[in-house]
């Protein structure tokens, strides 16, 4: 006899006071008590919610779960739309399921190998480089997320691209808008409008003028303008705000862990580690999505065909099952196995270019600026609350100077 | 130790030549998994394990080989 399923009435999101690294404590109640549990959804939708690493790493490593935009509900507080989204447009492969994932997939794995990101490591060495000589030219106090934050990784998908970086601003701000829960829908579609024009217009030049990048190589590729744009977009978009948010949290979680901070400036080679530690500890895309095809049964309940589940990943991340004193940030521990970048075949597709950026940038940050401090208080720092990726506004930051 | 890979299940993320390049790599062209070792020495066998646990596609198998004797850890 099975227990009647546990319902929450909304996804926990209220961080507790004064722990800005921290997952919303009701996760971790859930966690221990009900990892897989009904919840209702912003749109009145009653799905579920999985808190537990072994349960989430099922659901999203179980074909029976899609990932098909047609068949979600969002969990996220926020706008809310009674008409179902619609299917995803051509290239936009995170919202799609295999064979149709695959084939997209497949053309762009090749691009993103462990050693072709290695190989960028001098590169992001030498932009890394040059963003501390201007932090230090200008002098303290600097803003960490306009500084250095956002350019480094911007730079990087920009280059692999070849999205002129000289457009930076336009497409940073629209960036933003699609991630946003504060944005009116009409406010986040218009954004996805823009960036796909101004991928449009960059797609047919690459047609007409190959160029050396990875747009100009997928222009050869079987696939029309419309699939190269919007997978232009999805990865545009998803290497602008993603490891910037990494990078001015992670240096935050690092100033507020000071033995932490000492061990990674003592001891560069532990850069991997922390990294690894970092996406564990911080899992700023806390929370995924997906919709079941059919009837299935998960630890106990029935799950129903067309039922989304939001899988939590802040929660599976600081699952004591998995991870021993999960709630500690030990960057000498072994974080691997985290799923901050997702697991099944949806895995983030650009995770090895995010860990060589983190890997050179933060410990290049806090070895050039030796007494690196925030610039004000813990309690003053402006959270991304209202977004699906967690992380900083700003980071004013100080140090001492010779 | 013997391992086997799936190159049609595999989604090239890379996971196990991150975690245990002496065992795995992907292939320059297509980033799917390449199996450099089928039978990693003891040194390796804790990394290609957890190579196999981290695999996001499941394209790694660990054969039992009857009459083997059974493998440490």
């Amino acid at each position: 006899m099975t227990e009647p399923p546990y319902t929450v009435t909304a996804l926990p999101t209220m961080r507790p006071p004064g722990c800005p690294f921290d997952p919303p404590e009701e996760l971790a109640q859930l966690r221990e008590q009900h990892p897989l549990s009904r919840m209702v959804f912003p749109d009145g939708h009653v799905g579920w919610l999985v808190t537990s690493h072994a349960l989430a790493r099922a659901v999203v490593a179980d074909p029976r779960f899609s990932s098909r935009h047609e068949l979600m509900h969002s969990p996220f507080p926020g706008a809310i739309s009674a008409e179902r989204p619609p299917p995803a447009a051509p290239g936009m492969f995170i919202g799609v399921d295999p064979p149709e994932h695959t084939r997209y997939r497949k053309l762009l794995t090749g691009k993103f190998t462990v050693r072709r990101m290695r190989s960028l490591a001098a590169r992001v060495e030498e932009i890394t480089a040059e963003h501390l000589d201007a932090m230090e030219r200008q002098g303290p106090p600097v803003d960490l997320v306009q500084a250095y934050a956002q350019p480094v990784p911007a730079l990087m998908i920009c280059e692999l691209l070849g999205v002129p970086y000289a457009d930076r601003e336009f497409f940073q701000r629209h960036a933003l808008a699609l991630n946003n829960f504060d944005a009116v829908p009409e406010e986040q579609y218009a954004a996805y409008v823009a960036l796909q024009e101004y991928l449009h217009a960059l797609v047919l030049a690459k047609r007409a003028t190959p160029t050396d990048d990875l747009l100009g190589d997928l222009a050869r590729e079987e696939l029309t303008d419309e699939e190269l744009t919007n997978i232009g977009v999805l990865l545009l978009g998803a290497g602008l705000d993603t490891t910037a948010n990494m990078l001015a949290l992670g240096t935050f979680a690092l100033l507020s862990h000071p033995g932490q901070l000492a061990a990674l400036r003592a001891d560069p080679g532990l850069a991997d580690q922390a990294v690894e530690e970092l996406l564990r500890y911080l899992s700023i895309t806390h929370t995924g999505i997906r919709a079941a095809l059919e009837d299935v049964e998960l630890n106990g309940h029935v799950i129903k065909a067309g039922e989304s589940v939001a899988l939590s990943a802040q929660a599976a991340n600081r699952d004591p099952e998995r991870f021993a004193d999960p709630d500690t940030l030990d960057l000498h521990r072994q974080a691997t196995g985290h799923l901050s970048f997702g697991h099944g075949v949806h895995q983030c597709l650009g995770q090895q270019l995010a860990r060589v950026e983190m890997r050179v940038a933060l410990p290049a940050l806090v070895t050039r600026f030796p007494t690196l401090r925030l610039a004000i208080s813990s309690a003053e720092v402006p959270l991304r609350t209202n977004s699906d990726i967690y992380g900083v506004h700003r980071l004013p930051v100080a140090w001492d100077k010779e | 130790m013997e391992l086997e890979v799936d190159r049609e299940r595999c989604i090239g993320a890379g996971m196990c030549a991150l975690t245990a390049p002496e065992v795995f790599d992907q292939d320059l062209d297509d980033g799917r998994v390449m199996l450099l070792d089928s039978s990693p020495p003891p040194g390796h066998q804790a990394k290609a394990r957890r190579a196999l646990d981290v695999c996001p596609s499941g394209a790694i198998t660990l054969v039992s080989r009857a009459g083997s004797p059974a493998d440490p850890s």
